[in-house]
């Protein structure tokens, strides 16, 4: 099994501060850390890895300070990692994220198996996996939650839908975006951190990848963002404290002239 | 640019349409009427009797586009993105709207990147910019700490996918008429290579969070799993469905499927209940958009209280039992 994980660097949202003048991120002092729903699909790929053998790449694109996270998915029982980096690459979207991703790909050979995380917790959008997948021209099984088996070059998963589950069998080399209830992320070993220390990470610019400028950064996306605003996190509503019976009875009472009100019953 | 007409996808199952299919025609209405054209609901599947197809047109739309193959009972994302490129090449729309839901958000991402085309994805808002009549799309982002609009100037279609329960359907006009086109399916557009070997339906009928307009959640503060009982009864007898936070997903008290946040689902219902949750950022972020939210913490300085339109600080156990036991009364 050869296997390739796109992964992202995100600012760690627990405690995101947004400028009030720009309506933009404070990325200052922030911390950055791998996108958390990556971490199930590096898990799954270093299981699929141990029980079946081959390797898994972790790939990123963004700044340099990236190469933390790449690291530290080494640090976890990766193998390789690739940064790819390039002013250029600055601002794309999901399209162009996706294009260059792709043709970072496109330059290990044999790949069997993409594994992307469901979604990234910044720009929330899951597309990249499927965008990959797309241009690619992989088979796609997105929202994965469990791997039945392996055999005979096809791959049958389970993913979660609205009614429940359902079961894909797909032929492989296939992508798949995976869901946090398929694995349980290990955390990195010491000899890992070592091995992922020492080693040195190739960087990807424009030169090295088979690109047209055209569909890179800023430049190359469709979409453009053309307002920010930071929504009031307050509503004001009704708030009543219970401190002994009465005030419980009718704190339940108020509640339920609340819904007849609003129509619920 | 020669691109004409608003979509948008409808989602069948078994036959049945999926009621956001109407959501997204009252979407497009309005914004179809904005730029003056034709409204169209594009419906891929399997069998699909007439009447449902008339229900669309009675609730706005002005054409269907429909494929109809057996070999399209299901979805299979490269068939169906094969079969929608085919569409798009040939009638060239504007904009598309999709539903953000499971298929929806696999789709439109799968279509948008062949055809080098803008997509937003899970839209709450949508509106046309006046000079220029592009689509504007709004959309919450960093776990909903920011709403930014998004546009695709220089390239069409525009596309988009919508939050599930983000809009009301238009009510059933009968004397709406329409046009139903039937597509001829190619058969060399499906993909061979995935099979679908069939779904595993939940019995629980609870677990479609996103589908439902009341949404009951329970977290750290229902103590155990026994306790999600309440929970259940309430929901029952609002006629709503359980959610619950991670903390609650983690000790096995939820399945993850009604997991609502960050790292699980957004839901925008017109009523969300949380009992015993705190209102960490990264569960608000699932469900700070629903229409009206209503909390039980007994901890004054609870964050699910900034964004609750009803409060109650107080022990959930006592507050819980006795609503319920109110709402019985009341014959609910
Ligand atoms: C990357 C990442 C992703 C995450 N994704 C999600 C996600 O998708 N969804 C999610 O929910 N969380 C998510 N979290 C976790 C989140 O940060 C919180 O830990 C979690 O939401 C807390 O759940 P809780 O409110 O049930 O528990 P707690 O924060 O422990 O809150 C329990 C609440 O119950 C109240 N309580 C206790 N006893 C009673 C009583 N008898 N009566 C009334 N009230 C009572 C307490 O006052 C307290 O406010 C994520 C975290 C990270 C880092
Ligand atoms: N810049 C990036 N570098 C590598 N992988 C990415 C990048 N952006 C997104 N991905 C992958 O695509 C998934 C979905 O991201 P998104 O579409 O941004 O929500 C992530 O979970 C990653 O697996």
């Amino acid at each position: 099994m050869n296997i390739v994980i796109p992964i992202k660097q995100v600012p760690e949202t627990s405690n995101v501060k947004m400028d009030p003048e720009t309506g933009t991120m404070i990325r200052d002092g922030v911390e950055s850390i791998i996108n958390p729903l990556d971490l199930y699909a590096i898990e799954t790929g270093i299981q699929l890895k141990e029980q079946y053998g081959g390797k898994v790449t972790v790939i990123s694109m963004g700044p340099p300070s990236a190469a933390k996270a790449l690291k530290e998915a080494i640090a976890m029982g990766c193998d390789d990692g690739i940064l790819v980096s390039d002013r250029k690459f600055a601002g794309a979207d999901t399209w162009s994220t996706a294009y260059v991703l792709v043709k970072t790909i496109e330059k290990i050979q044999d790949v069997d198996l993409v594994i992307a995380g469901e979604r990234a917790t910044d720009g929330d959008t899951g597309q990249v996996g499927p965008n990959i997948a797309s241009a690619m021209d992989l088979p796609l099984a997105t929202y994965v939650s469990k791997i039945d088996e392996i055999k005979d070059n096809e791959i049958i998963v389970e993913r979660l839908v609205e009614e429940g589950y359902e079961k894909l069998q797909i032929q492989l080399p296939a992508l798949l975006t995976v869901v946090k209830e398929i694995s349980y992320p290990r955390l990195p070993t010491l000899r890992g951190k070592q091995r992922a220390r020492k080693m040195e990470l190739p960087v990807y610019s424009v030169q090295d990848l088979d690109v047209e400028e055209s569909k890179l950064g800023l430049k190359g996306s469709p979409t453009r963002v053309v307002k920010i605003e930071t929504p009031k996190v307050t509503r004001g509503g009704k708030i009543i404290k219970v401190s002994d019976d009465e005030s419980l009875n009718n704190a339940v009472d108020e509640l339920i002239n609340f819904l007849k009100v609003k129509e619920v019953i | 640019m020669d691109y004409k007409g608003v979509w948008t996808i409808a989602e069948v199952n078994n036959g049945q349409l999926k009621s956001v299919s109407f959501e997204l025609l009252s979407r497009g209405r309005k914004l179809a009427d904005e730029i003056n054209e034709e409204l169209v609901s594009v419906l891929i599947g399997g069998k699909v009797d007439d009447n449902t197809l008339q229900e669309l047109i009675h609730r706005g739309a002005d054409r269907v586009l429909f494929v109809e193959d057996e070999n399209l009972d299901g979805f299979v994302v490269e068939t169906y993105s094969n079969v929608l490129s085919d569409l798009i090449a040939e009638k060239k729309p504007e904009i598309i709207l999709a539903a953000a839901t499971v298929n929806g958000r696999t789709l439109m991402p799968h279509v948008a990147m062949k055809i080098h085309a803008g997509l937003t994805a899970d839209c709450t808002e949508l509106s046309i910019e006046p000079e220029t009549n592009n689509l504007l799309q709004t959309r919450p982002a960093i776990g909903g700490n920011i709403l930014a609009t998004i546009k695709s100037p220089d390239n069409r279609p525009q596309m988009a996918t919508v939050r599930p329960k983000s809009s009301r359907p238009l009510d059933i006009d009968e004397s709406r008429e329409g046009i139903i086109e039937r597509v001829v399916f190619k058969t060399e557009l499906i993909d061979t290579r995935v099979k679908r070997l069939g779904v595993i339906i939940n019995e629980e009928e609870d677990i479609n969070i996103q589908e439902s307009d009341i949404v009951v959640s329970g977290g750290k503060g229902m103590k155990k799993v026994d306790n999600f009982k309440m929970i259940s009864e309430l929901a029952h007898r609002l006629g709503g469905v359980v959610g619950a936070s991670r903390d609650a997903v983690d000790r096995g008290w939820a399945k993850y499927p009604q997991q609502v946040g960050l790292s699980g689902k957004t839901v925008t219902p017109n009523f969300y209940f949380a009992f015993g949750i705190s209102g960490a950022i990264q569960h608000l972020a699932g469900m700070k958009t629903a229409e009206t939210i209503i909390s039980v913490n007994s901890d004054e300085d609870a964050t699910i209280f900034q964004v609750s339109d009803f409060g109650i600080v107080g022990d959930l156990f006592e507050v819980l039992p006795l609503l319920n036991e109110k709402l019985a009364k009341e014959g609910k």
